[in-house]
């Protein structure tokens, strides 16, 4: 899979901010800042991997991307167009270019829809096809994830996990898009599920040349499928590079002890590598820490993380890190 | 140890190499013929929401007794008059206040009207408001209360404290006065009963969509690009029709009820037209010498409560399983 080094998706300094009410009488509102300036871009074709533990904000950049969430600031452009100011009615097209596969395939299908209605949804939403064209398009989605022509006039809860979340990829491909978010696509199945449908992904990347977010806290998953790997954390990108770079040279603290905790194959190996274990839970992103977010729990915390947030500096190979180690 | 039965029934303890996995060798696999295929055929067909629902409650027998005796009520209120050669306003002197019998089954009253076909004229009435008014508070229940939660807010605080502005005045009290300045005709009851019922149902669908709404399968359509009014009424109204239909049942006996609470007052239907409520209201004053007056418009008031009433409890039970103890 060669890809071509066509900028399909850039976010600059995209923040998407929460209010939170604290009660009836409480004068000042407290911000949960989900996603907090982040920058990243995706070539066509290819796959961006975005890691990090539960409550980092990986979820909220996917759906502030689709404008499920209206961002608080910053800038989404597809095809070097920005799209976060735009209305209902101008969506609309950018909305048959990326779509999105949810991550739990029990609460993402419409239980009162069968199948067929599921999928054609799209299709009658962006008047596309009609009458027999479009239960014709219907057919040929069902069949292209797998599943059987019968399977249209049943409902969701008559299927399984796996095949749920086939459902939701063909209403995904349904109005032909371009890019896709995949929020944890895999998380809520087995693992022996997992395999089939990543591979699906990977076949129809190939066959429709898509272009895709991942987004998984599953690290060795994303190994397997991305290009370009970001690791998050608390709202904010730490780590950013080449997979293989990444996942060979991690600078960041927060990305080794990540890293380090993914199990190895090899027992003799598995003895060698050392496991960091993170003192403490992630702070609370209504009141991150100063600085640097990760200091509250980095063995190598310095004055000048609680004095200055770092930025995301290059260090060679298109490598970005954001941590005052790697500054000198 | 591990043992199993093969095919013959003999009990076979397996060879201690074949109890790993990746141990059996490739000739002891074999090949299944295609028929096997066959079980994996699901041959049950798919049942909707609606069908299931239906299958559950006509295992209810009140809820099924319920709905024999509303049909055979609505099918004898519509043909009954026509079969009989009396009609509800047809005075007769002759005939004052006579006891049920095989020429007036019910009796008459004291103009010598017959209270059976009487009686039958008030059904049809009576049942007119209950669903027609069960009807109109559907529609405004449900469009205001999904719209007060679906777009949340501001909006729904604007439109909820309408909600408990009106919920707070007696409804009595403009119910008479809207009947005193619209005349007291079966339209202005009609009115006076939607303007206030619907608030219930409109707070039910307000929770529901509310719950709804941050589903996944919400922010799927969002996704695709439905619009909010789709959203509403596509994916979140109809997944909250099994708690509407429950509420607007209960609603149905409630505006009987207070029709014939209403004409019983005195400010309901006028004569010569009947509601259940009118007749027992006429019936008062001749409540000791000819009880039976009273007693046969009260009996189908009492059992057309019960009927729907249990028509409720089943469809409850049948639309919502959880709620079933």
């Amino acid at each position: 899979m060669v890809a071509s080094k066509e900028k399909l998706l850039e976010v600059r300094h995209l923040k998407k901010h929460f209010e939170m009410k604290k009660g009836l009488f409480a004068s000042s509102k407290s911000v949960l800042k989900a996603v907090d300036d982040i920058s990243f871009s995706i070539n066509k074709g290819e796959t961006f991997g975005l890691v990090g533990e539960s409550g980092c904000g990986k979820t909220t950049v996917g759906r502030t991307i689709l404008k499920l969430y209206e961002p608080t600031s910053g800038q989404i452009l597809y095809k070097d167009t920005p799209i976060e100011g735009l209305l209902h009615k101008e969506m609309l097209p950018y909305r048959k270019k990326m779509q999105m596969i949810f991550q739990d395939p029990y609460a993402s299908l419409d239980p009162r829809m069968t199948v067929g209605e599921i999928i054609a949804d799209p299709l009658i939403v962006h008047s596309m096809y009609s009458g027999k064209e479009r239960m014709d398009r219907v057919k040929e989605l069902i069949e292209l994830v797998g599943l059987q022509r019968d399977h249209l006039n049943r409902y969701p809860h008559e299927f399984s996990g796996g095949q749920r979340q086939r459902i939701g990829i063909a209403r995904a491909l349904a109005v032909e898009p371009e890019f896709l978010i995949c929020d944890e696509p895999i998380s809520a199945l087995d693992v022996s599920i997992q395999a089939q449908v990543v591979n699906m992904l990977e076949e129809l990347q190939e066959k429709f040349g898509l272009t895709y977010l991942f987004v998984s806290h599953d690290l060795s998953m994303v190994r397997h499928m991305s290009h370009k790997v970001g690791v998050m954390y608390l709202g904010s990108l730490v780590e950013y590079s080449e997979v293989d770079e990444l996942y060979t040279n991690m600078q960041h603290p927060y990305t080794q002890a990540l890293l380090s905790a993914l199990p190895i194959a090899d027992p003799d190996r598995a003895e060698q590598s050392e496991r960091i274990h993170l003192q403490g839970d992630v702070p609370s992103p209504i009141n991150p820490p100063s600085g640097c977010a990760f200091r509250t729990r980095c063995k190598f915390a310095m004055q000048v993380c609680s004095e200055e947030k770092p930025l995301l500096r290059d260090i060679g190979n298109s490598h970005m890190v954001a941590c005052h180690l790697s500054n000198q | 140890m591990h043992s199993a039965l093969n095919k013959n029934g003999d009990i076979v303890v397996p060879r201690e190499s074949s109890l790993v996995w990746h141990d059996i060798p490739d000739e002891e696999f074999e090949k299944l013929d295609q028929s096997a295929k066959q079980s994996e055929v699901v041959l049950r067909k798919s049942k909707s929401y609606w069908q299931d629902a239906w299958s559950r409650f006509r295992k209810d027998p009140l809820a099924m007794a319920g709905l024999v005796v509303i049909v055979v009520i609505t099918l004898a209120a519509i043909f009954g008059p026509i079969f009989s050669s009396y009609s509800y306003e047809d005075q007769n002197i002759a005939n004052q206040n006579q006891s049920p019998s095989l020429e007036h089954w019910f009796g008459t009253d004291k103009f010598g009207r017959d209270i059976f076909v009487r009686t039958l004229y008030g059904a049809r009435i009576s049942l007119t408001i209950g669903f027609v008014a069960a009807g109109i508070n559907l529609v405004i229940g449900v469009i205001y209360g999904g719209i007060s939660g679906y777009f949340g807010g501001k909006i729904d605080m604007i439109m909820m404290r309408f909600v408990d502005i009106l919920y707070g005045v007696p409804d009595l009290l403009y119910i008479i006065l809207l009947m005193m300045f619209l005349g007291n005709t079966l339209e202005s009851i009609l009115i006076a009963l939607s303007l206030t019922y619907w608030i219930g149902t409109a707070r039910m669908v307000r929770s529901q969509v509310i719950t709804l709404k941050f589903q996944e399968y919400t922010l799927a359509a969002k996704a695709i690009g439905s619009s909010n009014l789709r959203i509403l009424f596509k994916h979140l109204i109809p997944n909250s029709m099994g708690p509407i239909i429950v509420t607007v049942t209960f609603l149905v006996p409630s505006a009987i009820f207070s029709e014939a609470f209403l004409s019983f007052l005195g400010i309901g239907i006028q004569v010569p037209m009947a509601s259940w409520g009118t007749l027992v209201n006429d019936a008062i004053p001749s409540l000791f010498t000819q009880p039976y007056q009273m007693l046969f418009p009260a009996i189908a008031i009492s059992i057309t409560m019960f009927a729907l009433n249990f028509i409720g409890d089943g469809l409850r039970d049948a639309l919502d399983p959880r709620l079933k103890k």
